[in-house]
């Protein structure tokens, strides 16, 4: 049996004083995605941090595909979406050109791009049906688009393992629909996606399983379950009980 | 005097000549740096290393060392001092960087004041560009080619690091040695510019350059070109004007430099305050007559 894609395993990180992730602990198959949810501070980005390597947990370890996650980022398996708001979209750079920086790491030191690269290039931006938009600056993108961008960036870089960091924050619902089905083919191809959201609505169209986040994983399961209002009432108190329109 | 003679007559002069080729070097070097530094957002951090660098160039020069040893350690040792203020105080990082370079300019200051012979170290301060020596230039030209051909062969990965450092991590490359490695390239040249404008006029030849370029192009490949191109300009049009107005040298590089900025400023096509309504104005009127001749 092969290992599972990401293996947290009893996980605890603390900023200063702060406790922000408490023995979190999650497996994820290969090929499955996975809908994060819950409040603000409650430790998602945290977790995608973890799971990439940038922070080092206090207690307990993360495993990707059954290896560490340094071996895991040198044979370049780990894709990364960021939030809009950690981009400078005015940052001249074109589409085309984000996209190749996921070829950085099969590529020699001075970066050279040779033929594999750019057809690897080409193949990710019509996967993401961005060929033609190929030459704009990333900024004159519209939402949905850049989201595309930069999903085609881990597809270039041959990644199996897609984290999403709010994909679905600022976009309309069509746009959504779009990333939901091109998320939904790649997993079909092999690839495991990781999906922080605040769109409850959507998520049983997204995700095959979610998962409930507060500094520890209260529920793990297929999102129907998971999206009971007593359920979320755990993680988000009583307000969505009432509201009833979720996020 | 014909347009020929008011060019080849100041490099008649060899002290013209190696002024010419310090500001050249020292133009195209800062120049391809300052496109990182205005992207990532390091202004404010190259005004800082490019000042706090005077105490160390002038304990190399007391102790017989060359410049850039002294440069980089005080430039690092600025850098560590201000993440140390920023994150273990309520002191936010724009006061730390204040606080840090003001107090390591003076204290380099002070040291000018107590070394023997400053009127060599006064020049640091503000650049005594047509009193650069053969051994001077050397130094510039060693210590450029170096940086240039780091920043060159580097150039994808800086670029990546200031476009996405948390992708750099995910790909496996070591993005807090990157841009450890850019600060050290910007302590380095720092020492190659200070010869060309002094210590207090090298944040503009790290800054302008870039930020103009920035103006005038959507991609960072060309960045690289046209900054060092608007710099090369202003240091050609700054060395001559200051020799046959009689001014001050490394100020009239820099004054060109700003002035060019301020052109770009309101004229660029795509980016300029005026030249992006103008752009705007005719593509109107294109579609307009567009439709009359239809």
């Amino acid at each position: 049996m092969s290992a599972p894609a990401i293996a947290v395993d009893e996980v605890t990180v603390h900023y200063g004083q702060v406790l922000a992730l408490d023995r979190a602990a999650l497996t994820l198959e290969t090929g499955r995605i996975c809908g994060l949810i819950g409040m603000n501070g409650s430790g998602k980005s945290t977790l995608f941090k973890t799971i990439m390597g940038l922070l080092e947990p206090d207690q307990g370890r993360v495993l990707i595909n059954g290896a560490s996650t340094t071996s895991a980022r040198r044979s370049g398996i780990l894709g990364y979406v960021p939030q809009s708001e950690d981009v400078d979209w005015d940052f001249p750079l074109s589409v085309r050109e984000v996209v190749t920086m996921g070829r950085y790491g099969h590529m020699g030191p001075l970066r050279i791009r040779r033929k594999t690269d750019r057809e690897a290039v080409d193949r990710a931006l019509e996967r993401v049906e961005l060929t033609e938009y190929a030459d704009r600056q990333i900024g004159q993108l519209s939402g949905g688009q850049k989201k595309r961008a930069f999903v085609a960036r881990g597809i270039a870089q041959g990644a199996t393992i897609l984290l999403l960091d709010e994909p679905f924050a600022g976009v309309d619902k069509r746009t959504e629909a779009t990333i939901t089905r091109l998320l939904r083919e790649l997993a079909e191809d092999g690839a495991t996606v990781l999906v922080s959201t605040h769109d409850l609505h959507a998520l049983p169209d997204l995700a095959d399983e979610a998962i409930l986040l507060m500094r520890r994983v209260l529920l793990h399961g297929d999102p129907q379950e998971v999206l009971r209002p007593e359920n979320l009432a755990l993680a988000f108190g009583l307000d969505v009980m009432n509201s009833g329109d979720g996020a | 005097m014909s347009a020929i003679q008011l060019v080849l007559e100041p490099l008649g002069y060899d002290f013209m000549l190696r002024a010419l080729a310090t500001t050249l070097i020292a133009s195209i070097v800062c120049a391809v740096l300052s496109c990182w530094l205005v992207l990532i957002g390091w202004s404010l951090m190259g005004d800082a290393v490019s000042h706090a660098v005077l105490p160390g160039v002038v304990l190399a020069y007391v102790l017989g060392a060359p410049f850039a040893l002294g440069a980089v350690v005080f430039g690092f040792l600025a850098v560590g001092l201000i993440g140390a203020v920023r994150d273990t105080s309520r002191i936010k990082e724009d006061a730390a960087i204040g606080i840090v370079f003001t107090s390591l300019f003076a204290l380099g200051l002070v040291l000018i004041s107590v070394t023997p012979s400053h009127t060599d170290l006064n020049h640091i301060i503000f650049g005594n560009l047509l009193g650069v020596s053969w051994s001077e230039l050397l130094q510039v030209a060693i210590l450029g080619a170096i940086t240039l051909t780091v920043l060159v062969a580097k150039n994808r990965d800086f670029t990546l690091f200031a476009f996405d450092p948390t992708h750099a991590h995910a790909l496996g490359l070591n993005p807090k040695l990157l841009g450890a490695t850019l600060l050290g390239l910007l302590a380095l040249t720092s020492v190659v510019a200070l010869q060309a404008v002094g210590v207090v006029l090298v944040v503009a030849m790290l800054i302008i350059p870039g930020a103009t370029a920035y103006l005038l192009t959507d991609r960072f490949q060309r960045m690289l070109f046209i900054a060092p191109a608007i710099s090369i300009a202003c240091a050609v049009a700054g060395l001559y004007s200051s020799y046959y107005l009689d001014t001050a040298s490394g100020g009239m590089v820099v004054l060109s430099q700003g002035a060019i900025f301020a052109l770009v400023y309101l004229f660029s096509p795509r980016h300029g305050l005026i030249g992006r309504r103008l752009s705007a104005r005719r593509r109107r009127r294109d579609l307009i007559g567009a439709d009359a001749g239809a």
